[in-house]
């Protein structure tokens, strides 16, 4: 992997969409006051269709409501914790529920998910919207940990006439995903390594996190899979759970709260109903703010979120689980 | 006026049918529905283009209702006019009823989600802004009431809209003076609403008498012909619980049910209408 392989995420979406909207005179780009130096070309280059809303989220999404209403296909951007939780009616009430009988493509482009805005303290720390959005009716969620993803996105999800938000990673990552086919990239989810006893199961920057858990694992003779999930609703639950049964234990690692109703609670719905269902250790923030100044490594570090720290007590919790299987 | 006569026989109709709906489900906002009603009859009988055959044709005027829960008063319009069947008013709030206690998409006629308050304007802001993209020459018309102007959310549509010139949009403000516990102005001040939204950017007219139909035409025909150059509110002073004159009188009327035989004595013993 060479450093050129790592992309910022905002910036390939607004490319994409950029591509998109040079062929398709329908995509309107809405923005709460956020910008990119990619979307400074895209502005110029669609000066009828890109539009600032400014400092008011609430009306963004009212205003992206009424645009698909007349059969637009509307994009929103904005910083993650203010454009998720600040018009949080306003998305339940005019796309969730308008969209049970009204076509509503409405995607909201939510930049700095998790702690992608370390420095920034707890206001911009984004680690409360996944149980939000997943409570929603009617509306998808895109969770990319790659740039692969996101252009799959583009040349297909894009279109369907529905609601969808789109969370996406702040700092430069690397490409996880290779050869994903529309069936897979439909599936939701896609097994990025095989393994054997233990599966980490994680979506977006935590799908990296969760690869270098399973390195390290790997050095020390363990056989670690990795399952990323990027369409948190509408995932095929049958084949996820086919693919963890194969497991003894499965983790889910998480940069948002535990036991809220974020990916702990995806993976425990979609293992329990098994006959025999793996063992589900999770791994995510206790619930508290963090107020330290700290980079995303001393926050991981201090939530215990850190690579190192769920390797080291993984293969303390493989090794027991070993010492105390019934000997045949 | 010829036309305004017969607009005020339909509004007397529209009345004691929306106390017949009232008398099938208490739960329903009678009051706020009450207020509105020349509004919307002025609206639905004679300034919009809304076919009842085709209610999501792209060539018809939207109407966006805001103040959703206190239209009760539209259902009779819309089974009168055919958007949906006259029956619909007998079996009003029942199991698999279309009309309910408050309106929704599911009914022909209505736009939007209601129930929530603040939220139409910045959608009639997203669907001015569509016609106007499409080069459409049909309008975007939002009811509101005027409780609604507490929430944040529609002063970021007012200025919005001023500030891009929407002259396909119209705000139409049903200034009952209450809200759902006090008088308006005992909560939040809005007064002089007519100077606020002009100096972000709307040209206004006010209505003293919302239920006559002399002073509310001519400013609604005005503001609605267009070309204004900038978006248009019409602010129309009415009387919440207009008609019953125990709720006309009664600052907690928002919340007020009348009992079966309160509305059998207002509608009379002559209440065919109301059947």
């Amino acid at each position: 992997m060479t450093p050129t392989d790592r992309i910022i995420q905002r910036d390939l979406m607004i490319e994409a969409l950029a591509g998109r909207m040079a062929e398709d005179s329908s995509l309107f780009f809405l923005s709460a006051d956020f910008g990119a130096p990619a979307l400074d070309n895209l502005r110029n280059r669609f000066p009828d269709r890109f539009l600032n809303l400014g400092v008011a989220e609430q009306n963004t999404i009212g205003v992206a409501a009424g645009l698909a209403l007349e059969g637009f296909k509307v994009i929103v951007y904005g910083i993650a914790t203010f454009i998720s939780m600040r018009p949080f009616e306003q998305i339940r009430t005019s796309l969730s529920l308008l969209a049970a009988n009204r076509a509503i493509n409405v995607n909201i482009i939510s930049v700095g998910a998790g702690m992608s805005y370390d420095v920034s303290g707890p206001t911009h720390h984004c680690v409360e919207d996944l149980p939000l959005m997943r409570v929603l009716p009617n509306l998808e969620i895109f969770s990319p940990s790659d740039g692969g993803l996101i252009r799959m996105f583009v040349a297909g999800m894009l279109e369907e006439p529905y609601p969808k938000y789109i969370r996406l990673e702040g700092k430069a990552v690397e490409p996880v995903h290779n050869h994903l086919s529309e069936p897979d990239f439909r599936r939701g989810f896609r097994e990025v390594r095989k393994g054997g006893e233990v599966c980490l199961v994680a979506t977006g920057f935590m799908t990296h996190r969760a690869l270098e858990v399973a390195e390290t694992l790997a050095a020390q003779g363990a056989n670690p899979g990795v399952v990323d999930l990027f369409l948190l609703k509408g995932l095929d639950r049958t084949a996820l759970a086919k693919v963890l049964a194969g497991y003894e234990t499965v983790v889910s690692l998480e940069e948002g709260y535990l036991g809220v109703g974020g990916i702990d609670a995806l993976v425990c719905q979609v293992i329990n109903p098994l006959a025999n269902p793996p063992r589900l250790l999770s791994y995510g923030l206790p619930h508290g703010y963090n107020f330290e100044r700290a980079s995303r490594e001393e926050l991981h570090l201090a939530a215990g979120i850190d690579a190192p720290t769920v390797a080291r007590q993984l293969a303390h919790s493989l090794l027991a689980c070993q010492a105390s299987a019934p000997v045949p | 006026m010829e036309t305004h006569q017969s607009l005020r026989s339909k509004a007397d109709w529209i009345r004691r049918q929306t106390l017949a709906l009232h008398k099938a489900a208490p739960e329903t906002r009678l009051a706020s529905s009450l207020s509105c009603v020349e509004i919307l009859v002025a609206l639905h009988y004679h300034l919009l283009r809304i076919d009842p055959a085709d209610p999501l044709s792209d060539k018809r005027d939207r109407l966006i209702v805001s103040k959703g829960h206190g239209t009760i008063s539209l259902y009779p319009i819309l089974a009168d006019r055919g958007f949906i069947p006259a029956w619909e008013l007998e079996r009003p709030f029942l199991s698999g009823s279309l009309l309910k206690v408050i309106p929704d998409t599911f009914i022909p006629g209505y736009e939007t989600t209601n129930g929530s308050l603040g939220h139409g304007l910045g959608v009639g802001v997203g669907v001015a802004l569509g016609l106007r993209a499409k080069g459409s020459d049909r309008l975007s018309v939002v009811l509101c009431g005027d409780g609604e102007f507490n929430e944040g959310s529609m002063w970021e549509a007012i200025m919005f809209a001023g500030h891009h010139h929407l002259d396909n949009l119209t705000l139409i403000v049903d200034l009952n003076k209450l809200s759902m516990l006090d008088y308006c102005d005992n909560i939040i001040k809005l007064s002089p609403l007519s100077d606020k939204l002009s100096v972000f950017g709307w040209k206004v007219w006010e209505v003293r008498d919302g239920h006559d139909f002399d002073q509310l035409m001519p400013p609604l025909a005005e503001a609605l012909a267009g070309g204004h150059g900038q978006p248009t509110a019409i602010i129309v002073s009415t009387v919440k619980g207009k008609g019953v004159p125990r709720l006309e009188r009664d600052s907690l009327c928002h919340i007020r049910s009348l009992a079966a035989d309160e509305v059998d004595r207002l509608l009379g013993g002559d209440n065919h209408d109301a059947d």
